[in-house]
């Protein structure tokens, strides 16, 4: 256990002198846990694959269904989450934790416009094309695939937010119980805003679309959007400063392992985003 | 630093408590040494291996009661001895209970309990993982053997699962009939338990040697433990991902098996088999391992072979992922993909041969002492070489034609299996109980039980290879008796119990063994690896001072360099010493606490109520939550503090 050994002097990230092979345990621990990933993803996206090429009869385009033009700028802002992933790794390590904060919540906030946008484009599928997980066999593998891949998100952004809040705990061990409680309630805040922004975001989109204007969204939905605002300012509280903090460069690991799995999460989109939805436009003569 | 030294009851040495007065509570774990508490909580490896061990000597128990079941009704032709129905659930749950609750859990035990003693580690690198990974285990097993005691009766459809049996339409006999759905959880759960234990042994193997220890020094145990863990993490997505296929089907309406719908049942068994075969490696590479370290501690002699024998498991674990197959040889998957699956599999002997071949060396000219271990290594390779062959007379498509599904395939995979991985498995029992226990296991009643679990393993499965050849199918509950196989399963019945009897008198002998059986001293066989090294049971903190290994038998190299080793060690107590001691981890409650939530969700699930579900999601969410912010917790021994002999036992 050397996570809590003493040690004086600036951290080496990249090597642990008790481990024998000099990489710390949690970013092997980790790097072993992708490889069996790639295979979870790789039996998912075989699966498509070959149902692509035994197209039952009554298999609806996916070029009628797909928006390719969404899917690549929530494609893009995935990508973007990962340079401010990266940006969050290197600042726990200099041991800038307001720094290490403010690119957690960057991160958070564009994995969860992605995911937004995933909602979305499932939700229109459903009500515009009747694409359903039993609609069609290209319905099941689409949603089983692409829902997989969005739960990983979900679950790399519950493990952000966790990390986020745990970053608040105070450095005074006796303090813990009190800790315990606010850090459960700011969790909670945090879920409602996370639940209760998309909502408000999506009846802003889908009142767009329908073609009404500002004045009937407040006027419809202003509960929810003052509910946001309510929000921010308890997660703003949550945030104050409130004295020293167990959390800084020795939780450089735990940020980098959370890290790897994020990138991994967003590699895999890049070979889903090709595989699923730009493979439906290559023409083959 | 406080200086408040207690007694502590279970080692005998003085405990310096480090916590600071003010810790709460909540963030406070537990340090019971002793009782219920402690093995719930409990995360050290050698535990965390007996809790592996019982549980799957337990189900050892069950598979094998459930394989006289089927014995029993195949005795005499046209039975009624129990219905086909019942049928179906025994063979579907004897294999089941076999492959991932018996023999997987024993090579599990023996990794936990052998492996980090044999690289000179003081735990695994996430103790409490660990014990994750065993109370998953446990969850995992309970929801798979439910059906013993629910409406639903036991899961019907083959441990194979193939597609469309566990389609709604086929495997629900009535609403709310969830035998499958907790089949298909149960199998989900063991899968994440073995792949979190996985993980956690390929981090220890490589990253907590003891200094000298190179790769190339590991123990060949160490080095299957290596293997099998990569295998296992490789190839259980794909049985993951297959099994969330099916939950789809059954819960949400997809069609990936469904033919209506377009589905191809056939991608299920490609799916399966890709974990599948190397499922089978994943049983054999332990005993391979355990076979390795016994035949040259009583051949007195080193491995024969040692890079090659490792290769050759490197070797095996990899070409096990391009074999798969030859499962499917009679689907019609064209000649081309047939003759490579062919090829594939016939290179697989080569390197299995190796071995053999390097453990006929290690034999080779030998001092023998045939201890009841060393008669089931022996067991091991003449019996795993009759699998072998049968194996090899599958490999060929035009002839697999013929023995597909047939009880010639039974025959073969029981020669592996019990022939295989059992026997190397029990012989690793007898091995290691002296340094569990601390006590030996009679010689004359471990060679009775060797000669008798022989003689009734060979009686039931060798006749099985000729009624096989002639055309007696698998998975038939009852045969005609013109069909002139009435005769041969009579014998095959009967050496099943006398297998059964030779296994009672091996478990009645350790039980008795465990309490009243002689004191045995340290290192009791004269080994040659790191474990032996250890007072007999290893203290909590297994090694007092971290050992340093120069050559490849560490502890042969130990006993022969005995002032070089003392004088190390002399110095190495006191650097240890400047640094506080050794550093031991408390225990925890909350890998037993996230297992129960996963528990509870996966019941619900089974039951289609996803409220609850995601109830027990949030306990184990909880669990883990609790689990990342209480305090780091450990404590501090001395073991060498008290005079100056840096090998003084206690």
């Amino acid at each position: 256990m050397s996570s809590h050994a003493a040690t004086a002097g600036p951290t080496d990230h990249h090597h642990d002198a008790s481990t024998s092979t000099g990489i710390p345990n949690k970013k092997l621990f980790m790097w072993g846990f992708l490889a069996s990933d790639c295979m979870f993803f790789g039996a998912l996206i075989a699966t498509h694959l070959i149902y692509r090429l035994h197209p039952p009869v009554g298999t609806p385009d996916p070029r009628d269904i797909f928006a390719i033009e969404l899917t690549s700028g929530s494609t893009f802002v995935l990508l973007m989450s990962s340079l401010l992933m990266a940006l969050a790794v290197n600042a726990c390590q200099q041991g800038n934790v307001a720094t290490t904060r403010k690119m957690l919540l960057g991160t958070i906030v564009f994995g969860l416009i992605f995911l937004g946008v995933q909602v979305y484009e499932f939700i229109h599928f459903v009500h515009a094309y009747g694409l359903t997980t039993s609609s069609s066999l290209f319905g099941s593998t689409f949603y089983t695939l692409t829902g997989t891949h969005g739960v990983h998100v979900a679950l790399g952004i519950l493990w952000l937010a966790l990390m986020y809040i745990r970053s608040f705990k105070p450095r005074d061990d006796s303090a813990g119980q009190g800790w315990i409680l606010r850090g459960f309630f700011h969790f909670l805040t945090f879920t409602a805003m996370v639940v209760l922004s998309l909502y408000t975001l999506l009846a802003l989109v889908h009142g767009y679309e329908a073609g009404n204007g500002l004045a009937y969204f407040f006027s419809n939905h202003f509960l929810a959007f003052f509910g946001c605002i309510a929000l921010l300012g308890g997660l703003i509280w949550f945030a104050k400063p409130r004295g020293p903090v167990d959390f800084g460069e020795a939780n450089a690991i735990d940020v980098e392992s959370m890290g790897l799995y994020w990138h991994f999460v967003d590699v895999v989109w890049i070979v889903i985003f090709p595989v699923v939805y730009l493979l439906e436009y290559v023409v083959l003569s | 630093m406080d200086q408040s030294l207690t007694k502590n009851e279970f080692i005998g040495t003085e405990v310096e408590q480090t916590q600071e007065a003010k810790r709460s509570w909540l963030f406070t774990r537990p340090d019971h040494k002793t009782g219920l508490v402690n093995w719930l909580t409990t995360v050290d490896h050698k535990r965390i291996g007996i809790l592996y061990g019982i549980s799957a000597l337990f189900f050892f128990l069950v598979g094998g009661v459930e394989a006289l079941v089927i014995r029993l009704q195949l005795a005499v032709p046209n039975n009624d001895f129990i219905s086909a129905q019942t049928y179906n659930e025994m063979f579907t749950m004897h294999a089941t209970t076999m492959i991932f609750l018996a023999v997987m859990p024993l090579g599990a035990a023996f990794f936990n309990y052998i492996m980090p003693l044999q690289i000179g580690a003081r735990d695994v690198a996430f103790p409490r993982l660990n014990g994750f990974a065993y109370w998953l285990f446990l969850v995992g097993a309970i929801i798979l053997n439910l059906g013993f005691f629910v409406k639903s009766g036991l899961p019907d459809m083959g441990w194979f699962g193939y597609a469309p049996l566990t389609s709604t339409a086929f495997s629900s006999e009535f609403a709310g009939d969830m035998s499958t759905d907790m089949w298909i959880m149960g199998l989900q759960v063991l899968g994440v338990s073995s792949v979190i234990g996985s993980l956690n042994f390929i981090v220890t193997i490589i990253n907590m040697r003891a200094p000298g220890l190179t790769m190339m020094r590991l123990p060949v145990f160490t080095w299957m433990t290596l293997f099998t863990s990569f295998l296992i993490i490789l190839a259980f997505p794909a049985i993951t991902i297959a099994l969330v296929n099916v939950m789809m089907d059954r819960n949400f309406g997809t069609h990936f098996f469904e033919v209506s719908g377009g589905g191809l049942p056939i991608l299920w068994q490609h799916l399966f088999w890709v974990f599948g075969h190397p499922e089978v490696y994943i049983l054999i590479l332990p005993a391979m391992g355990i076979i390795s370290e016994i035949l040259p501690t009583f051949a007195r002699k080193p491995l024969f072979g040692y890079p090659i024998v490792v290769f050759s498991g490197a070797l095996i674990g990899l070409l096990g992922f391009g074999v798969w197959a030859h499962h499917m040889f009679t689907t019609g998957m064209g000649t081309v993909a047939t003759a490579a699956f062919t090829l594939a599999t016939m290179a697989i002997a080569v390197p299995t041969g190796v071995k053999i071949f390097n453990w006929i060396g290690t034999l080779w000219k030998g001092q023998l002492i045939m201890t009841t271990p060393m008669m089931f290594a022996l067991g091991f390779i003449w019996m795993f070489m009759m699998g072998g062959f049968s194996g090899i007379m599958h490999s060929a498509a035009p002839a697999d034609a013929q023995q597909h599904d047939s009880y010639f395939v039974v025959a073969h995979f029981h020669y592996v299996l019990i022939g295989g991985s059992v026997f190397a498995l029990l012989a690793g029992i007898h091995y290691w109980f002296p340094l569990m226990f601390a006590r030996k296991i009679p010689e004359f009643w471990g060679k009775l039980s060797f000669w008798v679990i022989f003689g009734g393993f060979n009686i039931t499965f060798f006749p099985l290879h000729f009624v096989g050849l002639n055309g007696m199918p698998r998975r038939v509950f009852t045969y005609d008796d013109n069909m002139g196989w009435s005769s041969i399963n009579m014998i095959a019945t009967i050496g099943a119990f006398i297998l059964g009897i030779g296994i009672a008198i091996y478990f009645g002998v350790m039980i008795y063994s465990y309490y009243k059986g002689e004191k045995a001293k340290r290192d009791p066989w004269g080994g040659r690896t790191l474990e032996w090294s250890l007072p007999i049971p290893p203290p909590p903190h297994n090694f007092d001072v971290t050992p340093t290994v120069h050559a490849r038998d560490a502890f042969w190299y130990e006993k022969h360099h005995k002032a070089e080793i003392a004088a190390e060690n002399a110095k190495k107590a006191v650097d240890d010493e400047a640094h506080g001691g050794i550093h031991m981890p408390s225990n925890s409650w909350f890998p037993i606490i996230s297992a129960a939530g996963m528990l509870f969700a996966a019941l619900m699930f089974c039951n289609h109520s996803y409220l609850g579900a995601m109830a027990g999601a949030v306990i184990m969410f909880f669990g883990i939550w609790m689990w990342s912010v209480e305090g780091p917790g450990g404590y501090h021994l001395h073991p060498t503090k008290k005079g100056d002999d840096a090998n003084a036992s206690h």
